[in-house]
C-alpha cells in the first residue's frame, strides 16, 4: 500500500454569518489520501467539499484540526501552524480557468517558473514539454481570451503540471465546460495523472464524472462525511438512502415483511422476488436501480405498464407495486405497450431501514437559506 | 426619433467643436496660421502650458497612485470599516476642488494663513514655512478632489474580479507582493487608465484651483490664461480667438493622453469577470493593520473634514484674518448673502440651469441611447462617437467653443451674455453622462421583454411605454442626478461664459472671493455645500428603492 | 384551442437560407415538439408564427385565421396575432408583480373587470403560485419566474402557445418538474402547445407529437415519440436521438460482411438492402451491442469506465472504434468485462442506411 500523503485530523470549519449564525461547514474530517492515487470529493453544493479543498490549499483557515501534506504538517490550529499557499507545493485548477488574460500562454505557464527562478532555458524546455502534454504545441504566443473554454482549461492545466507538484488540486474543473468536451477532458487529466504520477483531489458534484476518474471518493453532506470508498462499492453498496439516491439513478421501494415472505406496502397478497436480509425490521426500505430491474414477460412478480415514456436512451416505465409506482428503464429493444401485462425480478437490491424524513426535512431546510 | 437625434448631436456638439478649430486656423474666411502662432508661442502662454502639463501629469500621477492604494486597501484587505471609510473616500468626489482651494488658501496661504501663522509665532519663524500658493500647493488640493475617479473605477473592477485569477498565482509560489505587482494591478490596468484619464482631462481643463491659489503667484495655466484673455478682451473677438488657439494646445496634450491609454490596453485583452461569485480571500496585514488605518483616517480628516470645516468655519467670521474663536462669529455673512439680490440671482440661474439641463439631457440621453442600442440605424457609431465626444473634451475648450458657435456666427442666432449659452454648454458637456448612464441601462432590457408585450398585445408605442422606460427610470433618473450635481458646482465652463445677470453659484462664489470678501464667499459655498449634501441624500434614497431591475 | 399550420414558408438571413417552402401542421390540443440542432431555423420559424419577422414566401394560419400571407398580402402585428409565449429568459417584466405581469395581456384586450380577476386566478392556480400575486420577479426563483410566464402565455391566449426554450435555463431537477407541470397544466385546459428545444430528451417526455428538423432546415420526420424511437424515419433522425456507431458493410457471394479493416461476418442482415447498389452503412446504438461470447465477430476492450448508472467501453473492432454502454443489469446478468480482454459481439437491432458522403458531423 502506497503511504498517505495528505492526511486531514478532526478538521472542522465554522463560519459566522449575519443572517445563519454560526454554520458548521466541515464537521470532524478524517482522511489519509494515499500517494498516485486520485480521490473525489463529491456532494451537493454546501456540502463542505469545496471548503475542505481551499482548507488543503491555504486559502481558508482551520476552526480545528491538523492538516499534513507528504509527511510536513501545513495547517495546525492548536499550534497556530500555517503555511502560507505559495509554500505548500501544490497544482490548482479552478473552476472559472484562471487563467491570466494579460498574458499570452507561455507567459502563463512560465509564471510558477519564474517565481522559483529557474534559469531561462529550462524554462522555455519546461514550459514546451507541458504544452505539449495538454495539446497545447506551438500556441504560446497566443492570449487566452482568444481560446474556448476547453483549451483555456488545457493551460491551466500545463500551468498546475509545469512544476511537477506531487498534489494536484482540481475544483469542478469541468463543469464550466459543455458535456462533450466535459467527458474528453476526464480523460485527458486521468492520462496525465498516470503519465506523472502525482496525487489528484478532485471536487465535483458530478458523480458520473467523480467515478469515471476516482480511485476512491468521499460523499458528504452538509458538512458531514457519508462514505469513503471504491466508486464500484460505493455505487453497489452505499451506506445510506442519501448516499444511493445521490449517485447515479435509485427506486425506493416500501415493503412489509411477514411469515418470512417481503411484500410491497399495500399489498399483502403476493409476495415479492426478494429474501430476507439478515438483519430485518418489519418495514423496511428496498432500495435498486431503475436499470437494474429486469422487466420481462415470464418470471417475477405480476404486474402490468402504467406509463411508458421513451427517453433518448432508454425507455422508462412505471409500473404499480402494492401502493406504489416503480421507476425501471430499459434499452429501447425491449418494448411493452401501455397497460399490457408484464413481470419485475429484481437483481441487485439494497436494505434500508425507514428511516423518519426529518434528514430531508433538514437538508431542505438548509438549501432554502 | 434617428433623425432628431442626429440633428441635435451635431447641432450640440459638433458645431462648437468645429467652430474651435475653424477660428483657430482660418481668419473671415482665409487660413490663418499667423495669429496662431504668436499666440502659441508667447512667452507667457508657454509658461502657461509648461505649468498646466506639470499640474496635469503630476495630478494624474499622483491621484492615480493614492486612489489605487486605497482601493486596494479597501477592496483587498482585512481592514476595519470598509463601508464606512469607502464611502467618506467618495466626498471629495461631490464637491468643487475650488471649495477646497479656498480652505486651503486660508490655511496655509503664504501671506498669513491660519496654519503659518499659528506655526510662525510658536517657532518664531520669519517666513511662512508651507506655501500653498505653488504649483506643489495646486498639484496637492487637485490630488485630493480627483483621485476617487482612479479610486471608484478600481474598487468596482476588484470587486468583478475573479478570486482565482489571484489565488492560482498564489498556487505558482508567488507571494502576495508578488501577486499584487504581477496579477492584480496589470488587471486593472483599464480601469486604472481610465480613471486616470478623467483625473489627467479634469485637472487640465481645471480653472478654480489655479485660479485661486496661482493668481496671486503669478502662476497662471492654460484654463487661467485663456480666462484672462476673454475678460481682459471683454467679450471681443480678438479675445475669443487667441483662447480658441489656446485650447487647441488642451486638446492636443489630451489627445496624446488618449493615444497613450490606446498603448496600455492595446495588449491582450482583459477579461476578467466570470466564475461563480465568490467573496474573494482578505489579505491579513497583522501588524501593519492600525497603522493603514490610522493613515486612511489621517487622509480622511485632511482631504475631507479640514477643508469642510474650514469653510464653514470661515463664513462664520466676522472679517477675514481674525482668529476662529467664537467671539469673532456671527451670522451676518449669511443674512448678508440672503439680502444680495446678485447672490439670490446666481443661486437661482444654477438651480433652474442644473434642472434645465439635467431634465433635458435625460430625456435626450434616452432618446439617442434607444436608437443607438434598440434601433440600431446605419450610422450609429457616429451617433456615438459624437455623444461621448465631448467626455474628453476639456470644459474650458467646450466653453469657447459653444461662445464661438452662439454669439451671431450662425443663422445670426446670439446667445452671448444670456443664460442660455451656459445651457446649450452644459448640454454639451454634459450629455454623454446620461446617454452613457441610458445606454448600460437599455443594454441590460433583453429585447424578449418587449417582444412579450407585442405577443401579449401592446402595439410597439405601448410596449416601450409600458415596459421598457418604466424598466430604465432608475438610470434616468440617475441620470439626471449625474447632470445635476455637477451643473450646481460648475465653474470651469461658466466661468467663461457667464453675463453681468447670469451669474452662476460658482461664479458668485468665485467673484466675491475675488473682490476680496472671502468670508461671504465662504458663506455661500458653505450653502452650496449643504444644497449638494441634500441633493445627494435625495438621490441614494431614490436608488435605493428601485425595483428590483 | 386552435391548430396552427405553415405552409410553405422560405427565409434567408442574408444569403443564407434558413427556411426553404417548410410546411408543417400542428393540430389541435396537442404539445407539438420542434425539435433539431441548434441553427437549423426553429426559432426563426416560431419568430415568423409571432410575427417578429415576416417570412419572404408562404402563409401562416391561426384556426382559420390568416395571420401572414404573401399572397393576400397579410400581415397581422405581433400584437394582434393573439398567440401566448413563454420565452428562454422567462421575459417576465421585472417592474411589475407576478399579478400586474398576468393582467397585462388581459389589459390589452380590454376586458372587463372581474373577467380578468377571474382568469388571472384561474392562470395562477394552473401554474401554483397562488399567494405570491404581489411579488416582484426579482423575489421569485428562476422555476417561479417561468411559472409566472406561463401564467401570462395561458391568459394572453387559449389559442396557441408557444414555448421558445423555456426550461433550459433552469437546473437538471427543476426542468423534469416543469415539464410535467407543463403537461399537467396542458392536459387541464387543451391548449395548443408549440414547444421549441434542441434537447431530444425533454421533448420526448413532454410531446404528443414531435417534429424533427436538421441542419438544413428541413422537416425529417414528424410523429408520436414511439415513431421517432422505434421507427426513425433517416439516418439524421437515428442520429440525433441517442448515441450510436456507425459501420460499413459490404456483400460478398451473398453474404453480408462489416468492413473494419477486416471483415466480419453479419448474419441478421437483409440482402435486400444492397439491391441499389449504394455503398452501405450498419447504425446500432451504444447499449444495442451486446457481449456474447459465441459471437464470431471478435473484438478487444480498450477502455472500461464504470460511470454509476452504466458502464462506459470503447471496443476495438479491427480500425474502427465502437462505444458501448451497458446498464447494471446487462453487467449482473452478463458480468463485467476487463480492459485488453477479447470478446464477442453481437447487434441487437440494427439499421441500415446509405453511406454518407463524407465522415463526421454527429450530431
Amino acid at each position: 500500500m502506497a503511504e498517505d500523503q495528505i492526511i486531514l485530523k478532526h478538521v472542522t470549519k465554522r463560519f459566522t454569518t449575519k443572517t445563519l449564525g454560526t454554520v458548521t461547514a466541515v464537521n470532524d474530517f478524517n482522511l489519509n489520501i494515499h500517494e498516485g492515487e486520485c480521490f473525489s470529493f463529491l456532494g451537493p453544493s454546501g456540502c463542505g467539499k469545496t471548503t475542505t479543498l481551499r482548507m488543503i490549499a491555504g486559502f481558508e483557515d482551520l476552526s480545528e484540526g491538523e492538516i499534513h501534506l507528504c509527511g510536513q504538517p501545513v495547517s495546525i490550529k492548536a499550534k497556530n501552524l500555517y503555511v502560507p499557499p505559495e509554500h505548500r507545493g501544490l497544482g490548482m485548477v479552478f473552476q472559472a480557468f484562471a487563467v491570466w488574460p494579460h498574458m499570452n500562454i507561455f507567459d502563463n505557464v512560465a509564471f510558477p517558473l519564474q517565481i522559483k527562478k529557474v534559469p531561462k532555458d529550462e524554462i522555455r524546455k519546461r514550459v514546451k514539454e507541458a504544452l505539449h502534454h495538454t495539446s497545447l504545441d506551438g500556441m504560446e504566443e497566443v492570449y487566452p481570451s482568444d481560446l474556448s473554454g476547453g483549451q483555456q482549461q488545457r493551460i491551466a492545466l500545463a500551468r498546475a503540471i509545469v512544476t511537477n507538484p506531487k498534489v494536484m488540486l482540481l475544483d469542478e474543473p469541468l463543469s464550466n465546460l459543455d458535456p462533450k468536451l466535459r467527458e474528453s477532458m476526464r480523460f485527458e487529466i486521468k492520462a496525465l495523472q498516470r503519465k506523472f504520477g502525482f496525487t489528484v483531489i478532485f471536487v465535483t458534484h458530478d458523480q458520473s464524472e467523480a467515478m469515471a476518474i476516482s480511485d476512491r471518493m468521499m460523499v458528504c453532506d452538509m458538512g458531514n462525511i457519508m462514505q469513503i470508498d471504491t466508486p464500484s462499492n460505493l455505487y453497489n453498496k452505499p451506506i445510506n438512502r442519501f448516499v444511493h439516491n445521490f449517485l447515479g439513478q435509485s427506486t425506493f421501494l416500501h415493503v412489509v415483511l411477514d411469515h418470512g415472505q417481503v411484500y410491497a406496502r399495500g399489498d399483502m397478497q403476493n409476495p415479492l422476488p426478494l429474501t430476507i436480509p439478515e438483519k430485518a425490521d418489519r418495514e423496511m426500505v428496498v432500495a435498486t436501480r431503475p436499470n437494474a430491474i429486469d422487466l420481462n414477460r415470464d418470471h417475477g412478480f405480476k404486474t402490468h405498464i402504467y406509463s411508458r415514456v421513451f427517453l433518448t436512451d432508454t425507455t422508462e416505465y412505471l409500473v404499480p407495486v402494492g401502493d406504489q409506482l416503480l421507476k425501471i428503464q430499459t434499452p429501447h429493444r425491449i418494448t411493452f405497450g401501455k397497460g399490457e401485462e408484464c413481470y419485475v425480478d429484481f437483481t441487485h437490491v439494497m436494505w434500508y431501514p425507514e428511516e423518519d424524513e426529518s434528514a430531508e426535512a433538514e437538508r431542505a431546510k438548509r438549501q432554502l437559506v | 426619433m434617428t433623425l432628431v437625434s442626429f440633428v441635435l448631436l451635431f447641432v450640440i456638439v459638433f458645431i462648437p467643436i468645429f467652430m474651435i478649430v475653424y477660428n483657430a486656423f482660418f481668419f473671415e474666411g482665409k487660413f490663418d496660421i499667423e495669429m496662431f502662432q504668436t499666440v502659441v508661442f508667447s512667452k507667457d502662454n508657454i509658461d502657461a502650458m509648461t505649468n498646466t502639463v506639470i499640474i496635469g501629469f503630476a495630478v494624474t500621477v499622483f491621484g492615480t497612485i493614492v486612489g489605487l492604494f486605497y482601493a486596494w486597501l479597501l477592496g483587498r484587505s482585512d481592514i476595519p470599516c470598509k463601508g464606512l471609510m469607502r464611502a467618506l473616500f467618495m466626498i471629495p468626489y461631490m464637491f468643487p476642488p475650488f471649495f477646497g482651494a479656498m480652505a486651503w488658501d486660508m490655511l496655509l496661504s503664504g501671506r498669513g494663513g491660519y496654519v503659518n501663522n499659528w506655526l510662525m509665532n510658536t517657532f518664531g519663524l520669519e517666513t511662512a514655512p508651507l506655501n500653498i500658493n505653488s504649483l506643489w500647493g495646486i498639484i496637492f488640493v487637485e490630488v485630493s478632489y480627483y483621485f476617487p475617479f482612479v479610486f471608484m473605477q478600481v474598487v468596482s473592477a476588484l470587486e468583478r474580479m475573479d478570486p482565482t485569477l489571484e489565488e492560482s498565482a498564489r498556487i505558482a509560489g508567488a507571494t502576495q507582493g508578488t501577486v499584487i505587482r504581477k496579477i492584480t494591478i496589470p488587471l486593472v490596468t483599464p480601469a486604472i487608465s481610465a480613471g486616470a484619464l478623467l483625473i489627467l482631462i479634469s485637472s487640465l481643463a481645471h480653472f478654480g484651483v489655479p485660479a485661486i491659489l496661482g493668481f496671486s503667484k503669478q502662476i497662471y495655466t492654460l484654463p487661467t490664461v485663456i480666462y484672462a484673455c476673454i475678460d481682459r478682451a471683454g467679450g471681443s473677438f480678438e479675445g475669443i480667438r487667441q483662447g480658441a488657439a489656446l485650447s487647441i494646445l488642451l486638446v492636443l496634450v489630451v489627445a496624446m493622453a488618449l493615444i497613450l491609454q490606446k498603448i496600455v490596453l492595446s495588449s491582450g485583452s482583459f477579461d476578467i469577470i466570470k466564475g461563480k461569485s465568490m467573496r474573494p480571500t482578505l489579505i491579513k496585514l497583522r501588524g501593519a493593520k492600525y497603522p493603514l488605518l490610522f493613515l486612511s483616517v489621517l487622509t480622511l480628516i485632511v482631504i475631507v473634514l479640514v477643508p469642510l470645516v474650514m469653510i464653514f468655519l470661515e463664513g462664520l467670521v466676522k472679517a477675514y484674518g481674525l482668529p476662529l474663536v467664537p467671539e469673532n462669529f456671527t451670522l451676518d455673512n449669511f443674512k448678508n448673502l440672503a439680502t444680495s439680490k446678485a447672490t439670490m440671482d446666481s443661486i437661482r440661474n444654477s438651480l433652474g440651469l442644473s434642472i434645465s439641463a439635467g431634465v433635458i439631457c435625460m430625456f435626450l440621453g434616452v432618446m439617442v441611447a434607444y436608437v443607438v442600442i434598440k434601433i440600431k440605424p446605419k450610422g450609429k457609431e457616429i451617433l456615438e462617437m459624437l455623444s461621448v465626444l465631448p467626455y474628453s473634451i476639456p470644459g474650458t475648450v467646450l466653453a469657447i467653443g459653444v461662445i464661438l458657435a452662439w454669439s451671431g456666427a450662425l443663422w445670426g442666432i446670439s446667445l452671448y451674455n444670456t443664460i442660455w449659452i451656459i445651457l446649450v454648454a452644459y448640454m454639451a458637456r454634459y450629455l454623454s453622462f446620461s446617454m452613457k448612464s441610458a445606454s448600460a441601462s437599455l443594454q441590460q432590457v433583453h429585447p424578449s421583454l418587449e417582444e412579450a408585450a407585442r405577443a401579449c398585445g401592446a402595439s410597439h408605442t405601448e410596449s416601450l411605454k409600458d415596459v421598457t422606460l418604466p424598466l430604465i427610470r432608475p438610470a434616468m433618473v440617475a441620470g439626471f442626478f449625474l447632470i445635476f450635481l455637477p451643473s450646481m458646482r460648475e465653474l470651469t465652463t461658466s466661468i467663461l461664459l457667464y453675463g453681468p445677470y447670469t451669474r452662476t453659484l460658482g461664479v458668485q462664489i468665485f467673484a466675491l472671493r475675488d473682490s476680496g470678501q472671502i468670508p461671504q464667499a465662504s458663506a455661500l459655498a458653505a450653502i452650496a455645500i449643504l444644497i449638494i449634501i441634500v441633493c445627494n441624500f435625495i438621490v441614494t434614497q431614490i436608488t435605493k428603492d428601485r425595483k428590483g431591475v | 384551442m386552435a391548430d396552427v399550420r405553415f405552409e410553405n414558408i422560405t427565409f434567408h438571413y442574408g444569403d443564407k437560407c434558413i427556411l426553404k417552402n417548410f410546411s408543417l401542421a400542428v393540430e389541435e390540443s396537442q404539445i407539438m415538439c420542434l425539435v433539431g440542432p441548434s441553427g437549423c431555423g426553429k426559432t426563426t420559424l416560431v419568430r415568423c408564427l409571432l410575427g417578429f419577422i415576416k417570412p419572404e414566401t408562404g402563409a401562416i394560419y391561426v384556426g382559420d385565421r390568416c395571420v401572414f400571407s404573401v399572397k393576400d398580402r397579410i400581415d397581422v402585428p405581433p400584437e394582434r396575432r393573439h398567440i401566448g409565449v413563454v420565452f428562454q429568459d422567462y421575459a417576465v417584466w421585472p417592474h411589475l408583480t407576478v399579478m400586474e405581469n398576468i393582467l397585462y395581456p388581459m389589459k390589452k384586450m380590454r376586458m372587463n373587470k372581474d373577467e380578468m380577476a377571474r382568469r388571472a386566478r384561474h392562470a395562477l392556480e394552473q401554474v401554483r403560485m397562488v399567494g405570491y400575486e404581489n411579488h416582484l420577479p426579482s423575489q421569485l426563483s428562476g422555476g417561479q419566474q417561468q411559472r409566472v410566464a406561463i401564467a401570462r402565455a395561458l391568459v394572453s391566449s387559449d389559442e396557441v402557445i408557444v414555448m421558445d426554450e423555456p426550461i433550459t435555463n433552469l437546473d437538471a431537477k427543476l426542468r423534469e418538474e416543469m415539464l410535467q407541470e407543463i403537461r399537467v397544466i396542458q392536459h387541464d385546459i387543451g391548449t395548443t402547445i408549440l414547444y421549441i428545444t434542441h434537447d431530444q430528451e425533454a421533448a420526448l417526455q413532454l410531446c404528443d407529437k414531435m417534429a424533427i428538423m436538421d441542419y438544413e432546415g428541413k422537416l425529417c420526420q414528424l410523429g408520436a415519440d414511439e415513431d421517432i424511437i422505434l421507427r426513425p424515419a433517416n439516418r439524421f433522425v437515428f442520429e440525433f436521438i441517442g448515441v450510436s456507431n456507425f459501420l460499413s458493410l459490404v456483400q460478398q457471394n451473398g453474404r453480408a460482411y462489416i468492413d473494419a479493416g477486416e471483415k466480419y461476418p453479419l448474419d441478421n442482415c437483409p440482402m435486400e438492402i444492397f439491391a441499389g447498389g449504394q455503398k452501405m452503412e450498419m447504425g446500432v446504438r451504444s447499449n444495442d451491442i451486446a457481449f456474447d461470447n459465441t459471437s464470431p465477430i471478435r473484438a478487444k476492450v480498450r477502455s472500461s469506465v464504470f460511470l454509476g448508472s452504466e458502464y462506459n467501453y470503447f471496443i476495438q473492432l479491427g480500425n474502427k472504434d465502437l462505444r458501448v454502454q451497458q446498464n447494471a443489469l446487462d453487467v449482473i446478468q452478463h458480468g463485467e468485462v476487463k480492459e485488453g480482454q477479447e470478446i464477442g459481439l453481437r447487434f441487437l437491432q440494427p439499421r441500415f442506411y446509405p453511406a454518407k458522403e463524407q465522415k463526421g458531423g454527429n450530431a
